[in-house]
């Protein structure tokens, strides 16, 4: 069958993690039925980053990912989970965030940031011992983070951002009747939409 | 202005010029200007940037002075040009501040200096700052100066040291004065705002838009209007007024406060708590959210209610309300006294008339006084009539009263009661006879003279008619005659012509009648005596009083007390709706006997919303039940002026339509009744009557009225409505209804040239003018239909939506669906097919596929039982708990934290092997080939051998077993082999083992020997159903692992025995010689088998025997041989392990007591807390997804009666016939049918129906059999190999316990070492159920005597009796019975296919069927199952032996529980009997079904292969 083929290019970077360090970051991808990854790696797991000593103490992964969709239907566009982990106080390793934003939909270079949060302990109790033993709770899966479904039940707490940009190419959208470039393609939006969230 | 201008000018010129030559003071006083420019600066921008530009147009008039005013003119033009943003931002904005104190006293006085002056002064002021810019330019060139000539100079050649001189204050004042200007506060007269000739316009007036000006104290806007006109340049509107923008500042402020904790928060912006106030914002129609002035309160006070026509009036009621009714008439008129009005105003009309006639007498008669005689007259004329008719109304009503009163007494005396307290007095009024009959005579005499009068007038204008019309006639009549005597000369023709002349002939005008004043003279009398009471008669006053008695009910007739019993029972109460909304209500109040009915109540409303109605309904009760609503009253909402306290109590009527028939004396209502005796004059009345009630606005505590706001405006509409946006004010429903936006926008009077209203006004419009179409219907989602990208129509076409719909929606078949293509050509009509398949056959019952009818429907009952479950798991599933989503630690308590830190102590030991666990996998992301089956096959026991061929016939020891023998424990009843040489000689059997899932085959090696190790691991790949790795579809596989056992037997293919020396040809055989299936669920579910299973194998094997011996001679294992049949040891798992799915956590709705369930929760808790391994089972789910509490469904019933008569003697064998029935039921497991739900327990009658069902139902139902045959028996809840969780029957028989497998019918010893029951949970009893308490679990391990409490936690005890739970069970099984002509066509059909079955597995070869064979084991069939499958072994062989003599036979039967035929197939293809593919080869196959009652078939299927011996 046809379909449009959208390959992507990510590149992880610049979580903003106050006080945390030495973090890793855990990414997948969370698509609907119709689409199928035809290259690339829909999980992985980047290098551990730690803070630099010299004056723009952020933290760098500067990660690439490569990934090709093709789908028959725009419905459950991709999209990129990330969870981020890093040592604790005892060295403990304990997730600091999971996040989850959708693929642009149109092509060219987009730069997201991603408001990362954790679940709470249900209670102060479990809180400590959590703390404690350095067993945080966590997402049974990480996914979740990607539906709606089911997260009344969590409580969480926000924790810090991950920026992402993605360079997006995508083949034979407006063939199939999908026009999601924007009306100006000669400028295709360079201005991120959610560059600077984080700062209010 | 512009000459006093120009004088000031030069006058500024003159000064420059005097003041120029001096320059020596200049820069001190330059200083002190600019301190007074700075305040200038301050006080009025907009003057300095006006005088800037003025200062341009000056420039010129300077060169004369100066050389250097280019460079100036330059740099001011730059600086005047452009007002910074600053100043324009000043100008515009800035609100001028009141000038210091100072200033203000020097303004006062020059306010007194004349304008020219005050201009000269502006222009010297501006003078002055050109010098100043002048000089700081000069500075600069001097400066440059100084760089050329700085050489060779000395400071001293160019300063010049002067002191420093001073300028005393009333000077500096004085110069002051002549430089300052302070504007008038005073308000400027339109005239001198506007140009001379000039009209102020007004462009609100003119339709055009003026938004809101800016507020500006009318003082400053005065300053500054003073100022503008005194430079004549400022911006001023066509209204003189100055020009403005419409006020940009919001109502509210729109900005979110900061609320920022950490940073240190000015005071202001501290927040404050305060306590939460009710939300008033609600009041859609009263206020804003924004001006709430407190609640509003509405008294409304119901007083009391009078009935003027009820159904239960007598008629005597009815008259006496006509009566009052009258009267109050009569009272009403005689207050306005409408006919004195009218004749003194005759009177004085007269009197007016004889003045003006006099009046012109006696003058000049003035041509008014002439002019308004005739009107006097007409006014006369129309008071005249309009007072006889009042006069007429009023002694009609006289005599109506009259009548009606004897009316009354009439009907008093006829009926000899009295009802009604009223009594009639007329009051006579005696008058003085004389001069009442002068004024009478007076009055006719004028009225008769006046009617003479108009007579005569009417006389003269008829005459004056007359005349002239009689003069026409007698002109007209001449020219005729002198045509008659033309035409008589002409022919006798024109007669006729004449004569139609004549017919045309004008009528002579009749002369009008002189009036005559006799005949007027009666007529006035006459009219007199009519309408007007006759002189001398007395003057009659009537007056109703309610002093008469009634007659006391025991005098009354029947119908009368029926009557007034009636209305006794009667009541009637009164509900208050405020906007249709019921606010409240009165008290219920009897009607009394008069028909009134005293409410006195007053209810305080507090009102949010502006009051659109209110309303009173009037509601009567009839004895204790009936309500009836009588009649509705509107009560006006009252005007705002009226306050309680205030208000006048009003009267309002009401009636009712109801028709009301009463069978007593009652008149009844919409009933016509009569007072005549002969019934004539019929008429009809209604129930009507008066409430009594005043509304009136509240006050408040402090004497506020508590009134909603009313518009100042002089529109007259509440001011809420204006300041208030369309929607607070109508509601949001009220915007897609047009008519009422229409109707907003009307009463709110929206100001159409407004453009923030034009899309509305637009709208209004639109809608107003009819032509849009107001839609009459109502919409939920209004935008919906704006986002809909595709008609409905084109929706519900489109293939592609519908797959998109249907894989939404979890339809099973396109759960999984994955890639839907993108266009609908790529869609084919396949993809439907099966769903629509399945929807159609929903219902239909189609017996094809089912050779009974029975089963069909049996079937289709199950699959929607399935369905509906199915639904609700989808829901469930979508419910998350916290603990699906996110993983937590459990706080580890105590012990945990004592027993790992314990821990840390233990030395490491790091060579001691520890057992890993495996990781578990989430099922979610695994695709096909992931998973993996590992069959881990290690030995099997007494796999039975092959008998020689030609051996003897044996004697069967025919054994006829009691349990007490069976588990005796003793094998010596066990007949000896034949001969030990035997057994050594030959290779026994070479059995292997071949598992086959999914229709995957894997194979071990051969072994050798009845006791072969294989321990070989297999692999098997698993696939799941469509691809679905969710725990959902994988719960729902269907497949089963076949492990299947064979002896592989070699045979000597070669044909020529030549050929023997130098090849060796053999054809190898495989013989099936039994079977272990196990269901992929209970893998799934267990994660992993471990154990020893009994093989199931055939209970004849043509060819093979048991070796029952061998292993006690060799002491091998006596506790193995303990029982009978082969046991295979194996290992399953799955690889990866999978998360088997959990449970629906669903509330089922439930017909238990809360408490009992409470309990029940209770005690699983506290069961599971303390063995949390240990499952305990206190309620459980019905077919109809109702919670029910296990007990109820264990009761003793009656088996089939026919099973008992079998065998009357012995209870064991009744009992082991009875578990046979029970296993012949066939097994569904409920994780198959109802995927993911727990378990569904069917009461026994349903299974029986269903004829299938999973342990539990088996359990059940084998349990209540024992109860009902008198045995004690117990449901054990435990866990079992190969099913895992499962139930059993525990009896107790002749003190020793009997496991039985309701499933297989088998029963076992408590110790029985094969038990496959491996750990037992609880038992459950009729009525209670005891929880395992005991540290192991094993049967073998534990005691079973329930009575001990610490070994056993029963649910039931003292602190909680057993509260007699009803059965859910029937009373009675109702067994239909057995249907033998049936089961023998069934037989028959089966048989057919089976046959056909064998031939098309066997594509490449000849089946032959050997009849012969076929009928002896025909014969065989029923025997075996007579003796259920048991020691009929060496019968057949004998049998076969004797009867085929040299044959090779192979074969067996299969014995199943007959559900369809595809197991049967299944069956028969597993075991491999078609394989053989030798030549000559014969097949023999025979069915046989037993019939047991309730349409319970017991299944034989015999087949088997015969090869010829050579």
């Amino acid at each position: 069958p046809s379909a449009p083929v959208i390959p992507y290019q990510h590149s992880l970077s610049l979580p903003q993690f106050p006080g945390f360090d030495d973090l890793y970051c855990k990414f997948c991808f969370v698509y609907g039925q119709d689409w199928v990854p035809t290259a690339g790696l829909e999980e992985g797991i980047s290098q551990i980053t730690s803070k630099s000593d010299v004056a723009p103490t952020t933290l760098v992964w500067n990660f690439p990912i490569d990934i090709t969709f093709k789908s028959t239907n725009p419905s459950g566009w991709p999209q990129i989970v990330v969870s981020v982990y890093g040592p604790d106080f005892f060295g403990n390793d304990v997730v600091r965030g999971y996040g989850a934003v959708h693929v642009p939909f149109t092509p060219g270079r987009h730069t997201r940031t991603i408001a990362m949060f954790v679940p709470e302990s249900t209670s102060r109790l479990q809180k400590f011992t959590s703390w404690f033993t350095g067993r945080r709770p966590e997402f049974t899966d990480p996914r979740v983070v990607a539906q709606g479904e089911g997260r009344e039940v969590t409580r969480v707490r926000s924790q810090g951002f991950v920026t992402i940009s993605f360079n997006v190419v995508t083949k034979d959208m407006k063939k199939l009747g999908y026009d999601v470039s924007p009306s100006d393609m000669q400028n295709p939006s360079l201005v991120p939409v959610t560059e600077g969230i984080h700062r209010y | 202005m512009r000459e006093k201008l120009k004088a000031a000018r030069s006058k500024a010129e003159i000064t420059l010029l005097q003041e120029d030559p001096s320059p020596r003071p200049r820069r001190l006083k330059s200083t002190r200007e600019r301190k007074t420019e700075v305040r200038l600066d301050k006080a009025s921008d907009n003057d300095k940037f006006r005088e800037m530009q003025e200062d341009e147009s000056h420039l010129p008039s300077k060169i004369k002075f100066r050389d250097s005013v280019k460079k100036l003119k330059q740099k001011s033009t730059f600086q005047n040009d452009f007002p910074s943003a600053e100043e324009a931002y000043n100008f515009f904005t800035f609100n001028f501040d009141p000038e210091p104190d100072s200033i203000k006293a020097g303004a006062r006085k020059r306010n007194e200096l004349n304008e020219e002056e005050e201009a000269e002064e502006e222009c010297v002021e501006t003078h002055e700052d050109e010098q100043e810019e002048d000089e700081t330019d000069e500075d600069v060139r001097l400066v440059k100066d100084d760089d050329l000539f700085i050489i060779g100079q000395t400071a001293e050649d160019f300063l010049v040291m002067k002191p420093a001189d001073c300028e005393s204050y009333s000077e500096q004042l004085k110069k002051e004065k002549e430089f300052l200007f302070t504007p008038s506060m005073l308000a400027v007269p339109t005239s001198e705002k506007m140009p001379g000739n000039m009209q102020p316009r007004y462009l609100e007036d003119e339709g055009l838009y003026t938004g809101e000006r800016p507020f500006v104290s009318q003082s400053n806007q005065n300053i500054l209007e003073n100022r503008i006109l005194r430079q004549e340049k400022g911006k001023k509107g066509d209204d003189g007024k100055i020009l403005a923008l419409p006020n940009p500042i919001k109502q509210s402020s729109t900005r979110p406060p900061i609320l920022s904790l950490e940073e240190g928060i000015a005071p202001e912006l501290e927040t404050v708590y305060r306590k939460a106030v009710k939300m008033t914002a609600a009041n859609q129609y009263l206020v804003g959210p924004g001006d709430f002035q407190g609640p509003f309160q509405l008294d409304i006070d119901i007083s009391g209610l009078i009935f003027t026509h009820h159904p239960c009036f007598s008629r005597e009621h009815v008259l006496a309300a006509k009566l009052a009714q009258l009267y109050d008439q009569y009272l009403a008129r005689k207050q306005k006294n409408l006919t004195k009005l009218l004749t003194d105003k005759l009177h004085a009309l007269r009197n007016a008339v004889q003045c003006s006639v006099d009046g012109g007498g006696a003058g000049v008669p003035s041509p008014v006084a002439q002019q308004s005689i005739p009107e006097y007259k007409i006014e006369i004329r129309q008071t005249r009539r309009l007072r006889d008719a009042e006069q007429e109304k009023d002694r009609m009503l006289l005599k109506t009263i009259i009548k009606v009163w004897k009316q009354i007494k009439s009907l008093r005396d006829f009926q000899k009661f009295t009802n009604t307290p009223m009594k009639l007095y007329l009051r006579k009024e005696e008058v003085d006879q004389r001069s009442d009959e002068k004024t009478y005579e007076a009055e006719i005499q004028a009225e008769i003279n006046e009617l003479l009068e108009e007579c005569m007038e009417e006389y003269e204008k008829k005459m004056e008619e007359y005349k002239t019309e009689l003069q026409e006639w007698k002109s007209w009549k001449k020219t005729q005659k002198s045509k008659k005597k033309k035409k008589k000369k002409d022919i006798h023709e024109e007669e006729s012509v004449e004569d139609c002349d004549l017919g045309e002939e004008r009528v002579k005008p009749i002369p009008p009648k002189m009036a005559n004043s006799l005949e007027i003279e009666q007529q006035v009398r006459e009219k007199a005596d009519n309408c007007r009471r006759k002189p001398g008669e007395p003057a009659l006053i009537p007056e109703l009083v309610l002093s008469g008695s009634i007659t006391p009910t025991e005098l009354c007739p029947r119908a009368e007390v029926l009557r007034r019993e009636d209305v006794k029972k009667r009541s009637a109460f009164i509900k208050v709706l405020f906007n249709s909304k019921e606010v409240s209500r009165t008290v219920t109040r009897p009607i009394s006997s008069d028909f009134r009915v005293h409410f006195g109540q007053i209810f305080n409303l507090q009102i949010f919303n502006w009051p659109e109605s209110l309303k009173l309904q009037i509601y009567e009760t009839m004895g204790v039940s009936s309500t009836s609503l009588l009649a509705e009253v509107f009560i006006p909402v009252p005007e705002t002026t009226i306050l309680t306290g205030s208000a006048p109590m009003e009267e309002i009527e009401f009636s009712s339509n109801q028709r009301v028939m009463l069978d007593h004396e009652g008149v009844g209502s919409g009933v016509s009744f009569s007072f005549e005796a002969d019934g004539s004059n019929k008429m009809t009345s209604m129930t009507s009557g008066k409430v009594s009630n005043s509304v009136s606005w509240a006050v408040g505590e402090k004497g506020i009225p508590l009134i909603p706001p009313v518009s100042q405006q002089n529109t007259g509409i509440p001011s809420a409505l204006k300041n208030i946006d369309a929607i607070a004010s109508i509601g949001t429903s009220g915007l897609t209804d047009m008519k009422k936006l229409a109707k907003w926008a009307a009463e709110a009077k929206l100001d159409p040239n407004d453009p923030n209203n034009a899309a509305l006004m637009q709208l209004i419009m639109v809608a107003t003018s009819g032509e849009a179409h107001v839609p009459d219907f109502f919409r939920l989602e209004q935008l919906q239909q704006e986002f809909n990208f595709v008609s409905d129509e084109e929706f519900n076409r489109s293939k592609r939506f519908r797959l998109l719909q249907l894989r939404n929606g979890e339809v099973v078949e396109f759960r999984n669906y994955k890639q839907v293509p993108l266009h609908e050509r790529e869609i084919s009509e396949k993809i439907f097919q099966d769903y629509e398949k399945r929807l159609q056959e929903r219902d239909v019952i189609d017996s094809k596929n089912y050779l009974d009818a029975h089963r069909a429907v049996v079937a289709n009952y199950l699959q929607k039982v399935r369905e509906s479950v199915i639904n609700r798991f989808l829901i469930a599933k979508h419910h998350f708990l916290l603990s699906d989503l996110v993983n937590e630690e459990e706080i580890p308590s105590l012990g945990i934290l004592g027993l790992s830190l314990f821990k840390l102590a233990e030395p490491k030991r790091p060579l001691k092997p520890r057992r890993k666990e495996r990781k578990k996998v989430t099922a979610q992301n695994l695709s096909d080939g992931d998973i993996k089956l590992l069959v881990n096959i290690i030995r099997a026991y007494d796999i039975p051998v092959r008998k020689p061929v030609m051996s003897k016939l044996q004697q069967p020891s025919k054994s006829s077993r009691s349990f007490n023998e069976m588990f005796a424990a003793s094998s010596s009843a066990q007949s000896p082999p034949d001969s030990a040489d035997w057994a050594f000689n030959q290779v026994l059997v070479r059995p292997f083992v071949e598992v086959s899932f999914q229709r995957t085959v894997c194979r071990t090696t051969t072994a050798e020997g009845p006791n072969p190790n294989w321990n070989e691991e297999l692999e098997l790949p698993f696939r799941a159903p469509n691809g679905d790795y969710s725990t959902h579809s994988l719960q729902s596989v269907k497949d089963e692992v076949f492990i299947n056992v064979f002896d592989e037997v070699l045979h000597d293919a070669v044909e020529d025995d030549r050929e023997r020396g130098s090849g060796i040809h053999t054809r190898i055989e495989r013989h099936w010689l039994g079977c272990v299936k196990i269901p992929f669920t209970t893998i799934y579910f267990q994660a992993r088998i471990d154990g020893t299973f009994k093989v199931d194998i055939p209970p004849v094997l043509l060819g093979y025997s048991k070796e029952k011996n061998l292993g006690i001679e060799r002491g091998y294992d006596s506790v193995r041989n303990l029982s009978e049949g082969s046991y295979i040891t194996l290992f399953i798992t799955i690889e990866p392990q999978l998360i088997p799915g959990e449970s629906v956590r669903e509330k089922f709705d439930t017909q238990e007591d809360e408490k009992l369930l409470q309990a029940a929760a209770k005690y699983e808790a506290e069961c599971t807390s303390k063995f949390p391994s240990r499952q305990c089972l206190t309620t459980v789910i019905d077919l109809n997804g109702k919670t029910v509490f296990i007990t109820r469904y264990i009761k003793p019933l009656n088996p089939p009666q026919e099973l008992l008569d079998a065998v009357p003697n012995s209870s064991q064998t009744a009992a082991e016939l009875v578990a046979r029935y029970v296993a012949l039921i066939p097994f569904l497991p409920d994780s198959v049918s109802f995927a993911g739900i727990c378990d569904l327990w069917s009461t026994s009658d349903q299974f029986l129906y269903l004829l299938a069902g999973d342990e539990e139902e088996h359990a059940v139902l084998l349990c209540n059999y024992f109860l009902g045959m008198g045995k004690k028996a117990w449901l054990i809840i435990g866990n079992a190999i190969p099913e895992g969780p499962t139930a059993y029957v525990l009896t107790l028989e002749q003190s020793q316990y009997v496991i039985w497998n309701p499933s297989s019918g088998c029963f076992y010893r408590q110790y029985d070492t094969f038990c496959p029951l491996q750990n037992v949970y609880c038992l459950i009893s009729c009525d209670n159920v005891w929880f395992n308490m005991q540290e192991y679990d094993s049967p073998v391990r534990i005691n079973f005597d329930i009575s001990k409490p610490k070994l056993w936690k029963s649910f039931f005890s003292r602190s909680l009796p057993y509260p007699g739970l009803c059965s859910v069970q029937p009373e009675e099984l109702v067994y239909q019975h057995s249907d033998k002509a049936a089961a023998v066509e069934l037989q028959g059909r089966i048989e057919k296919i089976l046959k056909d079955k064998i031939m098309e597995w066997r594509p490449r070869h000849l089946t032959r069927w050997n009849r012969y064979c076929t009928s002896t084991l025909r014969n065989f069939l029923p025997l075996l199952e007579q003796n259920q499958g048991k020691d009929v072994e060496d019968d057949h062989q004998a049998e076969l032996q004797k009867q085929l003599g040299d044959y090779r036979v192979s074969g067996f039967p299969i014995h199943m529980p007959f559900s369809e035929v595809g197991p049967l197939i299944e069956a028969v293809h597993s075991t491999g009997v078609h394989t053989i593919d030798v030549s000559n080869v014969e097949f023999a196959l025979a069915v046989y079904i037993h019939a047991y009652p309730q349409n319970v078939l017991s299944l034989w299927i015999y087949i088997a292969s015969l090869v010829r011996n050579r």
